[in-house]
């Protein structure tokens, strides 16, 4: 956990040479974003190293690697993931969740070829990702401020420690022996990670008036409900309140 | 070929959000209640795009007309744009108002309409509907599941005189016009009203014209 931190908190505070942004007038202050003229100068960093590296990258990847191998490698790191979804499912008060996560990660591996396919989504057990983010939150404790990490992106002080725990965790990316393999698995994972975004991302560049406060508003609904949901529990048991417009 | 799992909060809405109305050659589009609808435009909606190569290619000209015919008729714009304003919807002119009705429209219309292109082979499961008959406000619940995550898609509708209408929709979580509402604020408190309809105006330009169908 520590290791992790430190090197987040590194990254921060090499980032935040940059200095701090300025907020376009006239933008009305965010209750979540205490730190946004901050935040807004990690942003641009991180849009720099994305429109120069990643995304370039990306392309490549894409016109390289044929459609049905991209599938998958996503497939791959998904049923990965599963295992992790479901952990934290369990920890969330999830059991039936965690129960078919893991059914889920069984079948993909034997019947998917070790998850390249993946055969329990079309059979009846749809993904239900949970990190250690949702799991804090689903326990209670508090977001935080907004904040943006320096190459993750959106986060909140509580969805950090959330990744640092899923980091260190993390077996392929922390546990490997071997450093080469574990290495090129990690850039594969990034790179597959960017791809499922590509089309969104685009998309994202016309949608948002202001790329920046669009993303972290996204961001801040997107947990809230997420976390929401996984304490309402199963999907079907969906929480019984009642419409009430929020408008008026 | 199937839908980047990276479709949320863009794809669905133009796609999933309006339904077909009165095309004859579909089947008729189920108006009694809201999941009905709901239901009977998206079926319609996607039959469409699976019926249409030229679509799949990525044709935007005509997921354009697609939206037109089969979505927004089951849209209340007005009323998407008057939430998506706020408090500075009062401030508008009559005049103002009805050009960021259309300009908004215009701008949902053309940066969705390329995930639209992207419907494959998802399938759509609908969750039991919570509202009282007499309800006049009302959230449909649906769950997008194709090839990679699962994507939650729910719709606000309205009931009005002729009908029930969409007017805000929820993917991933984020409503849309909950987050075009912070959007919108911080450009009038920039450039004013006019500042904003002249942005919007100048985003949609800009979007014709880089629209080389992905």
């Amino acid at each position: 956990m520590k290791h992790a931190i430190r090197r987040v908190f590194i990254a921060v505070l090499s980032v935040s040479m940059i200095g701090c942004a300025t907020i376009p007038a006239g933008t009305q202050p965010s209750a979540h974003d205490p730190w946004e003229s901050f935040n807004r100068s990690v942003f641009s960093f991180n849009e720099g190293l994305d429109t120069y590296v990643l995304k370039p990258v990306t392309t490549g990847y894409r016109y390289v690697v044929p459609s049905v191998a991209r599938d998958g490698i996503n497939n791959f790191f998904g049923n990965y993931n599963d295992i992790y979804s479901a952990l934290n499912q369990l920890l969330q008060g999830n059991p039936g969740l965690a129960a078919k996560g893991l059914m889920r990660v069984v079948v993909n591996t034997v019947f998917g070829l070790g998850g390249f396919i993946d055969m329990a989504t079309p059979g009846g057990l749809p993904k239900h990702k949970a990190d250690f983010g949702q799991t804090f939150g689903v326990w209670g404790i508090p977001s935080g401020p907004y904040v943006v990490l320096p190459f993750f992106g959106p986060s909140s002080v509580r969805d950090t420690f959330g990744t640092a725990a899923d980091i260190e965790t993390d077996y392929l990316l922390r546990l490997l022996p071997d450093v080469a393999l574990r290495n090129s698995l990690t850039g594969l994972r990034i790179v597959n990670a960017r791809n499922n975004y590509y089309q969104a991302g685009d998309l994202l560049e016309g949608a948002a008036l202001d790329k920046y406060s669009f993303v972290r508003d996204g961001y801040i609904q997107r947990r809230q409900y997420q976390i929401e949901q996984s304490k309402a529990g199963d999907d079907d048991e969906d929480s019984t309140r009642p419409f009430q417009n929020p408008y008026e | 070929m199937k839908i980047r799992h990276a479709i949320p909060i863009w794809a669905a809405f133009v796609a999933l959000a309006f339904a077909a109305p009165v095309s004859a050659q579909n089947a008729p589009i189920d108006e009694s209640t809201p999941n009905g609808l709901i239901r009977s435009i998206v079926s319609d909606v996607m039959a469409s795009i699976k019926a249409d190569p030229e679509i799949q290619k990525g044709n935007i000209a005509r997921v354009v007309d697609l939206v037109e015919k089969k979505i927004v008729p089951y849209t209340d714009m007005r009323r998407t744009t008057e939430m998506s304003m706020g408090p500075n919807w009062r401030k508008a002119t009559p005049e103002q108002q009805t050009q960021l009705i259309a300009e908004f429209k215009t701008l949902l219309i053309r940066t969705y309409s390329g995930a639209l292109s992207q419907v494959r082979d998802q399938t759509v499961q609908y969750k039991a509907l919570r509202a009282a008959p007499t309800d006049t406000e009302v959230i449909v619940r649906t769950v997008v599941l194709g090839r990679g995550d699962p994507i939650p898609l729910d719709y606000r509708l309205e009931k009005t005189p002729s009908g029930w209408k969409v007017y805000d929709i929820n993917v991933l979580g984020v409503w849309l016009v909950e987050n075009y509402r912070n959007q919108f604020t911080n450009q009038i408190n920039q450039n004013g009203i006019d500042g904003l309809i002249a942005f919007l105006k100048e985003r949609n330009k800009m979007l014709a014209s880089a629209r080389p169908g992905n």
